[in-house]
C-alpha cells in the first residue's frame, strides 16, 4: 500500500490543486495529481503514491549511486583484499 | 534511466555486497523500518548476500499491520450498515478483526469497494448522494497527503456524505519506542524512503544523536537497500551516528512542503494504538477540529468501542525486531495468508507474508531434498 513508483510525465493539465498529469509507468498510463509537486513538468519523472506525485526524481542524484559504484570498483582494484571477497 | 531496472542490476548489487564485506569487522544489527523494504529484502534475498556479521531485523513499518484490532472492528461495523459504501485500499480487506474481515462483510451483502486513491472515494460520494461513503484512511506519513486532500476537497465541495475512518501513524515515535526499550539490540536504522519523501529527514537528527544510532534514509530497490546498508555499516565501523540520505533522487532534506502544509491543516498529532505494540504517545494523526465533521467514528457512533487482541499472535515482537516470523509457533501452520491470525501475514508489506511467500517454498524444497536423500 505504501509503495510509490516512478513514472514519466507525458502531459500536464489544469492548475494549482487541480493540476494533473498523464504519467507512464513502463507503458501503463494513469492520471496523477500534481497538487504536491507544482514544479513538475512534462518529460520529468515523478514518484507516485496512491494517485499523487510526491517528489520529482533528481536525475543527477539518481546517477550518483552508479558513480559511487564505479569509484568503489576502482578502489577495489587497488585493494588486494578485494579479490578474496 | 527509468529508475527501476537499473537499481536491480545483479552485478552492481554484488559490488555493493562485496564493499559491505570489506568494511565490516564485527557483528551489527540493523533494522529496516518499512515493510516495503522488508518485502524487497526477502524477495531479492538481499539478507543472504550480506556477510554473517550483518543482521537485518524487520521494523514496524507496515500500516496495514499496525492498525489496531478495534479500528478493524469499527470498519466492519460501519461497512455492514445498509446505507454505507465503504472504500479501502485492497490490502485492508483481509485483515482479521474480532469477528471476520471486510471481505466477509462484502460477502454478506455489505458494499465494500477497493479504491486506488482516496480521491476515488470522493468521486464515489459525488456519484452516490443518497449513500454515506466512508474511506478507511490508514497509512504512514507517505499516505497522509493523499488522505488529507480527499477531506480538504470534500469540505471545499460541501460534501455531507463523505467521511474517513482514520488510522494514521507516524514513524519517528515508533523508532523511539524500539530504541528506548531495555531489550533493544538495534544498532542502526534504514529509514523509510517514501515517508521521508513527504516529511524530509530533519526530525531524525535528534533521534540519531540521543540514541547514538546511524539513520540512513533508504529506498526500496535492491541497490538502494545495499547502498543504505553499506552506508549504515560504514558509520557503525567508524563510530559515527549521523543521518545520511541514500535516496537523494527522491528525498530532499526538508521533504515535500506543500504536502506537509495540507497535512498540518487537515490533521493534528494524536496518541495512537499500534496493533501488537500498544499505545504510543503522539504517534498518529487524527482530524483537526476544523475537519471533525468528516470523522466516521463520530458520524457512526463507534468511537467508544475497544477490543483485545489474540494473545497467540506474536506480531508485536516481529514488528519490533525482537522475533523473526519463523520463530512463531503458528507461522505457516495455523497462520497462513489464507487464514491469518495477525496482520503481518496479510499485507504484502508484512514480514510474515513476505517470509511465507518467498522463503517457504525454498525451505519446503530443502525438506523434500532431505527426505529424498534420506529415503
Amino acid at each position: 500500500m505504501c509503495l510509490a513508483v516512478p513514472g514519466k510525465i507525458l502531459s500536464v493539465h489544469g492548475e494549482d490543486f487541480a493540476r494533473t498529469a498523464r504519467v507512464s509507468f513502463g507503458g501503463i498510463v494513469k492520471e496523477v495529481s500534481l497538487a504536491y509537486v507544482p514544479e513538475a513538468n512534462e518529460g520529468e519523472y515523478v514518484i507516485v503514491h496512491v494517485g499523487f506525485a510526491i517528489s520529482v526524481v533528481d536525475e543527477a542524484e539518481a546517477l550518483l549511486t552508479f558513480e559511487y559504484l564505479k569509484q568503489m570498483g576502482e578502489l577495489a582494484d587497488l585493494d588486494p583484499k578485494a579479490g578474496e571477497a | 534511466m527509468k529508475y527501476v531496472e537499473e537499481y536491480r542490476d545483479p552485478v552492481a548489487a554484488q559490488q555493493f555486497a562485496d564493499a559491505i564485506k570489506r568494511t565490516v569487522t564485527r557483528p551489527w544489527k540493523l533494522m529496516e523500518v518499512f515493510g516495503g523494504q522488508t518485502h524487497s529484502i526477502v524477495k531479492y534475498g538481499i539478507d543472504e548476500l550480506l556477510p554473517k556479521e550483518v543482521e537485518l531485523v524487520h521494523g514496524p513499518g507496515c500500516p496495514v499491520c499496525v492498525t489496531p484490532l478495534e479500528l478493524i472492528d469499527k470498519a466492519l461495523q460501519i461497512a455492514a450498515q445498509s446505507n454505507v459504501i465503504f472504500c479501502s485500499f485492497g490490502d485492508m480487506l483481509r485483515v482479521p478483526g474480532s469477528g471476520g474481515d471486510l471481505f466477509s462483510v462484502k460477502a454478506a451483502g455489505g458494499e465494500v469497494r477497493i479504491v486506488y486513491s482516496p480521491t476515488d472515494a470522493v468521486q464515489i460520494a459525488i456519484q452516490h448522494p443518497d449513500k454515506q461513503v466512508v474511506f478507511f484512511a490508514v497509512g504512514f506519513e507517505t499516505t497522509a497527503p493523499a488522505n488529507a486532500m480527499s477531506v480538504f476537497q470534500a469540505k471545499q465541495m460541501g460534501l455531507k456524505n463523505y467521511s474517513v475512518l482514520v488510522s494514521h501513524v507516524l514513524v519517528p515515535p515508533a523508532m523511539e519506542v524500539i530504541l528506548g526499550s531495555p531489550d533493544n539490540h538495534v544498532q542502526g536504522f534504514l529509514a523509510a524512503g517514501h515517508v521521508c519523501t513527504v516529511m524530509g529527514y530533519e526530525e531524525y537528527v535528534p533521534i540519531a544523536k540521543k540514541y547514538q544510532v546511524p539513520i540512513v534514509v533508504t529506498g526500496f530497490e535492491p541497490l538502494d537497500l545495499l547502498q543504505g546498508i553499506y552506508m549504515c555499516v560504514s558509520q557503525l565501523e567508524e563510530g559515527r551516528y549521523e543521518v545520511e540520505n541514500q535516496y537523494a533522487r527522491a528525498v530532499r532534506k526538508e521533504g515535500n512542503l506543500p504536502a506537509q502544509q495540507l497535512v498540518a491543516k487537515v490533521f493534528q498529532v494524536v496518541h495512537r494504538k499500534w496493533r501488537g505494540i500498544g499505545e504510543i504517545a503522539q504517534s498518529g494523526l487524527g482530524l483537526a477540529p476544523e475537519f471533525a465533521e468528516f470523522d466516521a467514528e463520530t458520524r457512526f457512533g463507534v468511537s467508544g468501542y475497544t477490543a483485545e487482541e489474540d494473545p497467540e499472535c506474536i506480531s508485536g515482537l516481529v514488528m519490533q525486531g525482537a522475533k523473526k516470523p519463523e520463530e512463531c509457533t503458528a507461522y505457516g501452520k495455523r497462520c497462513t495468508p489464507d487464514h491469518p491470525l495477525g496482520a503481518p501475514m496479510v499485507s504484502s508489506e508484512g514480514a510474515c507474508a513476505a517470509y511465507y511467500r518467498y522463503r517457504r517454498l525454498r525451505s519446503d524444497d530443502l525438506v523434500n531434498v532431505g527426505s529424498k536423500s534420506g529415503g
